[in-house]
């Protein structure tokens, strides 16, 4: 199963009129079991890429090809869940199939089991994210998309839901697509960083860690991340 | 408590007035009590409120089912709107009377006249109020909806549907008060029974206690309606939102 993004250009036009470039060139391909992610600053385009992959948006040119049958599952930078279903029913609701054995699973590794009948509206932004990072894993995705799923939690948090993010990554071979402008991320829980440029969007640079996820040591990180300044700071 | 209360009230003040005024343009409460009572006796009361309850039931529902429907695709498709709204502003002006008279004059005085012309005099605030909710639809849950691929039906009933709640509620409490005030006219206008045709017949024979009898159990009626079924469901649809205080 593989994913083949080609897309040269998406724009839009403005109330008054104009005429806006979101995205210039940006191809990339996506195999089971990889880690994409990218990395660029705020406002460059990364959720507009993000909403053309996940079909929301069908305007735009160039082509992209997805396995027909890949199941696609979605963390979106704001939670979305439904303010008036429970935590659980909110889960049940994308994903009807789930067996009640996974489903306690998942909420053990994202240790939800006492939130189970929440509403979103008792939870806090942390706990959210978590729910719907459940609900995304819930529906067994082929191709799993997550929009800065730690942005605006605490530094402690946000490692210790980045862990519980590779945890599951790790528990399926799925081509997974993560955006966000944080590096710790990026080099955590990535096979391979594309670096984008400031709107429109394009790919600068595609950066491949050659060492398996799990076996990365804390200084190959901080080597990883400070080479990746470097690059960065060389572009600008 | 405080409802007996402002119950007391309101007979203490209908006795007085009675007193001041005279009998004549008002009575007093216990001789209205005597026609109700009569009335009741020979099933009349029970037989004319049954026909305007009916009459209340279908326009009502008919409305509402038709109201809802339209205002959805209103607020949904542009183009439904454009073509939709001079329509609707037409009928939310158009006087309730005449509506009534032009359709008991195009289908006759029958009951079908009278349930269509309340029904249409309700459908625009239930078609504009319905508008407006499935324009404040939250498109975030909807895309959420798209990405996990949630079958049409499903996503309707618990994405869609529960945001429609309060609206529909809206579009229920206030369509169910114009009914009420407007199937009396349709029913004086050109039915056989129903209060409305009642107190047709005592303003015509000047018969105050029999007027004031069937408006104060009409009156009746209504509260009871309200409290006991429009104002739960309406917390029902609204409950998870968060109270004021």
């Amino acid at each position: 199963m593989q994913l083949e993004v080609d897309i040269t250009g998406k724009h839009f036009e403005s109330a008054a009129g104009e005429r806006h470039d979101v995205l210039a060139a940006i191809k990339f391909s996506l195999h089971a079991g990889e880690v994409g992610v990218f990395v660029g600053p705020s406002g460059c385009g990364k959720s507009t890429m993000l909403k053309i992959l996940a079909g929301l948006d069908h305007d735009y040119q160039g082509r992209i090809s997805r396995p027909a049958a890949a199941r696609l599952g979605m963390v979106f930078q704001e939670p979305r869940l439904l303010p008036w279903r429970s935590v659980e029913d909110n889960i049940r609701l994308a994903a009807p199939h789930i067996e009640e054995k996974r489903l306690s699973e998942l909420f053990a590794i994202l240790e939800l089991t006492e939130h189970r009948s929440h509403f979103p509206g008792e939870l806090s932004l942390g706990l959210a994210r978590r729910v719907a990072l459940a609900r995304a894993f819930a529906i067994e995705p082929d191709f799993l998309i997550l929009d800065e799923p730690l942005a605006s939690l605490d530094d402690a948090l946000a490692a210790h839901l980045r862990e519980q993010i590779a945890t599951l990554v790790e528990s399926r071979a799925m081509m997974t697509l993560l955006v966000t402008h944080n590096l710790d991320d990026a080099v955590c829980l990535g096979d391979r960083l594309f670096l984008l440029s400031a709107r429109p969007a394009r790919i600068l640079q595609e950066v491949p860690i050659p060492t398996p996820r799990t076996g990365r040591s804390a200084a190959e990180i901080s080597h990883i991340k400070a080479d990746l300044v470097r690059r960065r700071l060389a572009k600008i | 408590m405080l409802r007996l209360l402002s119950f007391l009230l309101f007979l203490a003040t209908w006795w007085i007035a009675a007193l001041l005024i005279g009998d004549v343009k008002l009575p007093a409460p216990p001789a209205v009590l005597t026609v109700m009572l009569r009335e009741a006796a020979s099933g009349a009361l029970f037989i004319n409120l049954g026909a305007t309850l009916a009459r209340v039931a279908l326009s009502f529902t008919l409305a509402m089912a038709l109201g809802a429907a339209i205002g959805y695709l209103m607020g949904r498709v542009k183009l439904a709107d454009r073509i939709g709204d001079p329509w609707l502003i037409l009928l939310l002006n158009l006087p309730a009377l005449v509506v009534i008279v032009l359709a008991y004059i195009w289908a006759g005085l029958t009951e079908v006249a009278a349930i269509t012309a309340i029904a249409v005099n309700k459908l625009p605030t239930a078609v504009v109020t319905l508008r407006e909710g499935t324009r404040a639809l939250d498109r975030s849950l909807d895309e959420m909806a798209t990405v996990f691929a949630i079958p049409r039906g499903r996503a309707f009933r618990h994405v869609i549907l529960p945001q429609l709640g309060p609206y529909i509620a809206a579009a229920a409490r206030s369509g169910l008060s114009l009914v009420w005030k407007i199937v009396l006219v349709a029913e004086y206008l050109g039915r056989p029974n129903g209060v409305g045709f009642e107190i047709g017949v005592a303003f015509q024979l000047f018969d105050i206690p029999l007027l004031l009898a069937y408006s104060l159990t009409f009156a009746a009626i209504v509260l009871v309606i309200e409290t006991v079924l429009v104002q739960p469901f309406e917390f029902r649809v609204s409950r998870w939102r968060p109270r004021a205080a």
